[in-house]
């Protein structure tokens, strides 16, 4: 089934409109500064990893593009709207699966969805139909009234990201969604993103720090310590490092960076 | 957004708290039991040490079981409130409070929802409490059922408010034990729920003042007259006033850019 992704009223593919940009960003916690000076795009379409290590900024980042709070300098915007003053139009284009499960575990899967649809304004009708294609996408159509407590952890996200995707948007956040997981439902969660992705011209922003997710053909944010050390494709990183391997490229820029 | 997508937002927000109500049992069955052990026991002991004079609304003399009625249920309510705003701090930290956050609707809706549900929530909780207290010889007049809903309304959304305002400046949930010295006790005990303020002015005069401008007290006083088809007009002034102070004090500390929200790395937020 197609997706609606004009949302900024116009064909992806014409529009000019990077799906998320973020410039000269600088958030601090007290005398602390968690990120300095960020600045990246992406355009739709793209699946771009932002890598880094537990420490990085990456959660405060995106808690900065989800307006969690937005006490910072700088800007944000998401398909050409700003995060602060046009929050509304900024945060209905965009879908997030955060770090931490938000599944409310004692109601039943559709229970759950039907809530985060009534949260974008959604119709029953229209919630009904979108989340029987969600989770028929998922294979979790058939557990619909299942508790969410009886699921499996790579169920879970499955379920989550099928929640952030009901209200169509365009840009997909997920907050290192693989932590926790088996190899096995790992491996199933990331194909399944990165399909969504080629599929549907979904703009993803996945944060990781583990490697073996990042793929040839991707863009990478390299984050440490709230500062971006380089960002590109995966050959412009690897040239940039002096590497033969993006892991090697990692540890080559952290190793950099950590230097006086 | 237009008005449809408020009104199904709201109606969203309601269901899931009283679909979450429905679904935790405990918490239900605990927000009967405490008040009935106070009503059943702790009444029952007082009664003969605590006599209550005629006072307004009161029209004869009544039972200490029916004096503190009213303050039972500023109790469900109280405790309502603290719950559901723990359930807020869990929640954030947890992230299901996050998942409210990023609806493109406006803050200030999304949390004057909230507490629109848990006061629902709270209401269902008291009268359930009150049809078992009717077994227990709590009879007011049958019109009292009708016209104790709108002050419960008022003293259900200024408790719920408190909470809010309380889980936006508590950083991380400990345990419910802090809330319950610190905040619940104190204004449980320094109110008109247990005994008469005038009793309160015998024994001393500084605790009389405090029990007086209680919000609590206000609460327990709007619900005591409203039960007989009366206005308390100066309390219920003080709870309507305060209920806009705290849900005010809550959206300023739930706004992203000035808020305590912004000013502490909760949340999660570093990583």
């Amino acid at each position: 089934m197609g997706r609606g992704h004009q949302a900024v009223g116009m064909p992806v593919e014409a529009s000019p409109v990077p799906a998320l940009e973020v410039s000269g960003l600088v958030h601090d916690f007290g005398p602390k500064r968690a990120l300095d000076n960020v600045a990246f795009t992406i355009e739709p379409g793209d699946f771009t990893v932002l890598l880094g290590l537990n420490g990085a900024g990456k959660t405060t980042l995106y808690s900065l593009i989800t307006r969690l709070y937005n006490n910072r300098t700088g800007s944000i915007r998401i398909f050409g709207h700003d995060v602060r003053k046009e929050s509304s139009a900024a945060l209905a284009r965009i879908g997030v699966v955060f770090q931490q499960s938000t599944l409310d575990l004692d109601l039943s899967i559709a229970q759950n969805l039907h809530y985060h649809a009534a949260l974008h304004g959604m119709s029953r009708r229209q919630a009904q139909t979108r989340i029987e294609t969600e989770l028929g996408r998922i294979d979790l159509l058939e557990r619909a009234h299942d508790k969410v407590r009886a699921l499996s952890g790579g169920q879970r996200r499955r379920v989550e990201i099928a929640r952030a995707l009901l209200h169509r948007p365009s840009l997909l956040l997920l907050d290192e969604p693989t932590v926790g997981l088996d190899i096995g439902s790992r491996h199933a969660i990331v194909s399944h993103v990165r399909k969504l992705c080629r599929e549907e011209r979904l703009a993803v922003l996945w944060a990781t720090h583990l490697i073996d997710e990042v793929d040839d053909g991707d863009k990478v944010i390299v984050l440490h310590l709230g500062r971006v050390l380089a960002s590109g494709r995966v050959p412009e990183i690897m040239r940039a490092a002096g590497a033969s391997h993006v892991r090697e490229a990692f540890t080559n820029l952290i190793e950099k960076a950590s230097q006086p | 957004m237009t008005p449809i997508h408020y009104y199904r937002c709201f109606l969203g927000i309601v269901w899931r708290e009283a679909l979450r109500f429905f679904h935790q049992r405990e918490r239900f069955l605990a927000a009967l039991v405490r008040p009935l052990i106070w009503l059943l026991v702790f009444a029952a002991g007082f009664r003969a040490v605590l006599g209550v004079s005629i006072i307004p609304p009161y029209e004869t003399y009544v039972t200490y079981e029916v004096y503190i009625a009213p303050g039972l249920i500023g109790m469900i309510q109280l405790f309502n409130g603290m719950q559901s705003s723990l359930s807020m701090v869990y929640d954030r930290e947890m992230g299901s409070m996050r998942t409210l956050l990023v609806s493109p609707l406006p803050r200030w809706f999304l949390l004057v929802c909230k507490l629109l549900a848990g006061t629902t929530v709270s209401i269902l909780q008291v009268y359930a409490f009150l049809v078992i207290a009717w077994f227990f010889g709590i009879r007011p007049p049958l019109y009292g059922y009708v016209t104790v809903f709108p002050a419960l309304i008022v003293s259900g959304l200024m408790l719920g408010a408190l909470g809010m305002l309380l889980s936006s400046w508590i950083k991380q949930l400990e345990n419910f034990a802090g809330v319950m010295n610190f905040v619940i006790f104190p204004m449980f005990f320094a109110s008109s729920a247990l005994y008469p303020l005038w009793k309160m002015r015998d024994s001393s005069e500084i605790l009389y003042y405090v029990c007086l401008y209680n919000p609590f007290t206000a609460a327990v006083e709007v619900v005591r007259f409203a039960i007989y088809a009366q206005v308390d007009w100066p309390y219920l002034g003080y709870a309507a006033a305060a209920t806009l102070v705290f849900l005010g004090l809550a959206i300023y500390g739930y706004d992203p850019a000035r808020g305590l929200i912004a000013r502490k790395a909760g949340a999660g937020a570093m990583g």
